[in-house]
């Protein structure tokens, strides 16, 4: 099903950027190291297409562009339906002999908004269909792009625009949507959960969404500092404590069947090594007023709403 | 070329439709069912299924993402094909304009259907006169036999390099979309050579490279980016600027067909009846002008000088054709099957009397709203249209501009 595609950092360090610098994403940004990092795990020719969002936004402004490979963005509902149309063509010209040969791949890209909430449709139907594909969400857990306001990605206790931290009311007060799990569900071959923190891993799950022969979906935990109300030198460590909290664990499922991956793996094996949310919690600002006498409980929802997710995800990889 | 022989098959105008796009080489066809177009989208897919065309057909979950296929499809280089109605074309609204500001040639017929709500599944133009400026070429068809003709067309217009413009060719709903009719059909390989194999326009990269204008990994393009004032507007002055050259090219298409088919329909653009010597005439779109002409053909019989002005080509208007054509007209009465409502009379009443503003003789200019939901467009109704541009001649005076016709009021 996968290659033995084996690499080094400095493998990865020579590889040349086919995301360029220059964009114009901010500070700290997570989900630019992500598009560069997966990148880095193409095999080939490939086209990529993006849904309207901060990416889109930040690495196309006309007549710049920061990519070195095809890209076409459309709307914002649709990206799995872009891919879905150059898949078709390609496969159709290739038969017909307009174009060469070899493999072309396609990668989506979409963020939460595009994905979880107004694109589920699109995504849920080209996956149905079988297109081959690999779908990237970078999930940065609200319409950033619009100005910091919920979606179906927006954890539970988060200060939006649209879920503001008020006196009465402390910021959302609905669960994440377990959109990779909703993937899963399609019977796809390929799901996987990765954070730019484990940088190594988050190539090797996208190479394989890559290689394997139909869909795959990729969910990248993309923190966002403006959003998060975060310190734009952590980002990348606020994504090694949403897997070290078990927040965000790491896993991919191959053909439905789920498997831990190593960081995830390691505090199943030994949960003493799993952190409490208090400690991702507290380096973000959209979650300060959850620190006050007031809304301190919601802390404690947050870890049991954790816990027992963990705890059926570790069900489902046939672990406890 | 000389006109070939001709295979006459009893098709209704989906299966015409279908029938023209299977013969037209389409590499990539997205649809989803939408009364009454389903039959194109099934006599597709039985092509399909009999290994008689050599096309990926993409079945997607909606009318949003059939578009959105065809599109990136069409980017990506292929010919690409859809159809819809109502709802479904509403449903590409957002689209539509992608599709035409990403300057992707993509071919869609559009069954004319009333749009909801209360929802109705007849005919009017409801659902693609409101999409009249959203950068396609309109062609609006008078029975089966067009239909396939210029689903053919369209394909050879909509690629030219010099346009890259997309295309929809509305048919009426029921009418001819549910109606048997003889359809003259050209032999497969002649429709093939015809459309012919994409070619593609030459543009600069953001490597200052000339590279063909399509996502080719070999020729990296950036299609569908962030464009802010600075540049926008010029992008969209570009569409405009196809528009112009959209008429020469639609009547050489047209033109072309026609030197095989043996088959015109006006000029491409418009299509007069009569108006030569015509003191009042009808202006319509679509299927009703198969009436008015019979009604022409009566009345002329006994003398009068009436005629008909069917407009094929609604986007781009051609505007001087239209002049040209209504000059010496005394009185014009233009059908409307679709409303604007708090307007001033329906899509096709603005633009015409508005072209005749700047005409050196002005008409008297007045408009029906006929026929909404599938209402049926009686003879009685076009004799009564006739009679009252005779009376606004005698009295010369118009007593109502708008009006509905053919209702219970």
């Amino acid at each position: 099903m996968f290659s033995e595609w084996k690499f080094t950092a400095k493998d990865i360090a020579e590889k040349p950027d086919l995301f360029m610098s220059g964009h114009r994403a901010c500070a700290g940004c997570a989900p630019a190291t992500v598009l560069r990092l997966i990148m880095k795990a193409l095999r080939g020719p490939t086209i990529t297409t993006f849904a309207t969002g901060c990416m889109e936004v930040v690495s196309t402004i006309y007549p710049y562009t920061s990519w070195k490979i095809p890209y076409i963005h459309t709307a914002f509902e649709n990206v799995a339906a872009n891919a879905s149309g150059i898949e078709a063509a390609l496969k159709i010209l290739k038969k017909k002999g307009r174009i060469p040969q070899e493999h072309v791949d396609v990668i989506a890209f979409a963020g939460d908004g595009g994905t979880y909430d107004i694109g589920i449709q699109a995504l849920s139907g080209a996956v149905e269909r079988g297109h081959d594909f690999l779908y990237v969400l970078y999930d940065n857990e609200a319409y950033m792009n619009t100005g910091i306001q919920r979606s179906g990605g927006t954890p539970h206790g988060a200060s939006t625009t649209t879920s503001p931290a008020g006196t009465v009311i402390p910021g959302k007060l609905e669960n994440k949507k377990p959109i990779a799990d909703i993937m899963v569900a399609h019977d796809m071959p390929y799901a996987a959960t990765a954070a730019p923190y484990y940088w190594r891993d988050l190539i090797t799950k996208a190479r394989k969404g890559i290689e394997v022969n139909g869909p795959a979906f990729l969910h990248v935990f993309a923190p966002c500092p403006r959003g998060w109300r975060s310190d734009i030198s952590k980002s990348i460590e606020i994504s090694r404590l949403a897997v070290e909290t078990c927040i965000f664990p790491l896993w991919e499922a191959i053909n439905g069947e789920y498997q831990l991956s190593a960081p995830s793996k390691v505090i199943a094996l030994r949960p003493e090594r799993k952190k409490s949310v208090r400690e991702y919690l507290q380096l973000q600002g959209r979650f300060r007023h959850l620190f006050t006498s007031k809304f301190e409980k919601v802390i404690d929802e947050i870890q049991r709403t954790t816990d027992g997710r963990w705890q059926r995800l570790l069900k489902k990889c046939n672990i406890a | 070329m000389a006109i070939v022989k001709q295979k006459m098959l009893a098709l209704n105008g989906d299966e015409a439709v279908a029938y023209a796009a299977k013969q037209s080489d389409v590499d990539v066809v997205a649809a989803y069912p939408i009364t009454p177009q389903t039959i194109i989208v099934e006599r597709f897919s039985e092509y399909v299924a009999n290994g008689e065309v050599d096309t990926e057909f993409v079945c997607v979950e909606s009318e949003h993402s059939a578009l959105t296929a065809c599109l990136t499809a069409a980017a990506t280089g292929a010919r690409a094909f859809t159809a819809t109605a109502s709802a479904g074309l509403a449903l590409m609204h957002e689209i539509l304009y992608v599709t035409s500001g990403c300057r992707a040639p993509v071919v869609m017929a559009v069954v004319n259907r009333a749009l909801s709500a209360p929802i109705n599944i007849h005919c009017d133009h409801s659902d693609s006169m409101v999409e009249r400026d959203c950068g396609w070429i309109q062609i609006y068809v008078e029975n089966s036999q067009e239909a396939y003709d210029s689903i053919i067309q369209a394909f050879k217009i909509a690629e030219n390099p010099e346009l890259l413009l997309p295309i929809m060719v509305g048919l009426d709903g029921f009418t001819l979309s549910h109606t048997l009719e003889n359809v003259q059909t050209l032999p497969d390989d002649l429709v093939k050579k015809f459309v012919g194999t994409r070619q593609f326009t030459l543009v600069t990269n953001h490597e200052g490279k000339t590279v063909p204008f399509k996502l080719d990994p070999k020729t990296p393009v950036t299609i569908g980016p962030l464009d802010l004032y600075d540049y926008y507007f010029e992008h969209k002055r570009q569409q405009e600027e196809a528009m112009r050259i959209a008429p020469k090219i639609i009547r050489q298409v047209h033109e072309e067909y026609a030197k095989i088919s043996g088959r015109r329909y006006g000029d491409g653009l418009i299509d007069p009846y009569y108006l030569e010597d015509a003191e009042t005439a009808i202006v319509c779109v679509g299927s009703t002008s198969g009436t008015v002409k019979t009604i022409v053909d009566e009345l002329r019989s006994k003398g009068m000088k009436v005629g008909l002005l069917r407009l094929r080509t609604f986007r781009p208007l051609p505007v001087k054709e239209i002049t040209k054509a209504l000059e010496n007209v005394k009185a014009v009465a233009v059908m409307d099957r679709s409303l604007s409502f708090g307007g001033h009379g329906g899509a096709v009443f603005h633009e015409i009397r508005h072209v005749l503003y700047d005409a050196p003789k002005h008409p008297y200019v007045v408009n029906y709203i006929y026929g909404l939901g599938g209402r049926e467009t009686h003879p009685n109704l076009i004799h009564k249209i006739y009679r009252d541009l005779q009376r606004i001649l005698e009295t010369q005076r118009i007593q109502k501009p708008v009006q509905f016709i053919g209702l219970r009021e």
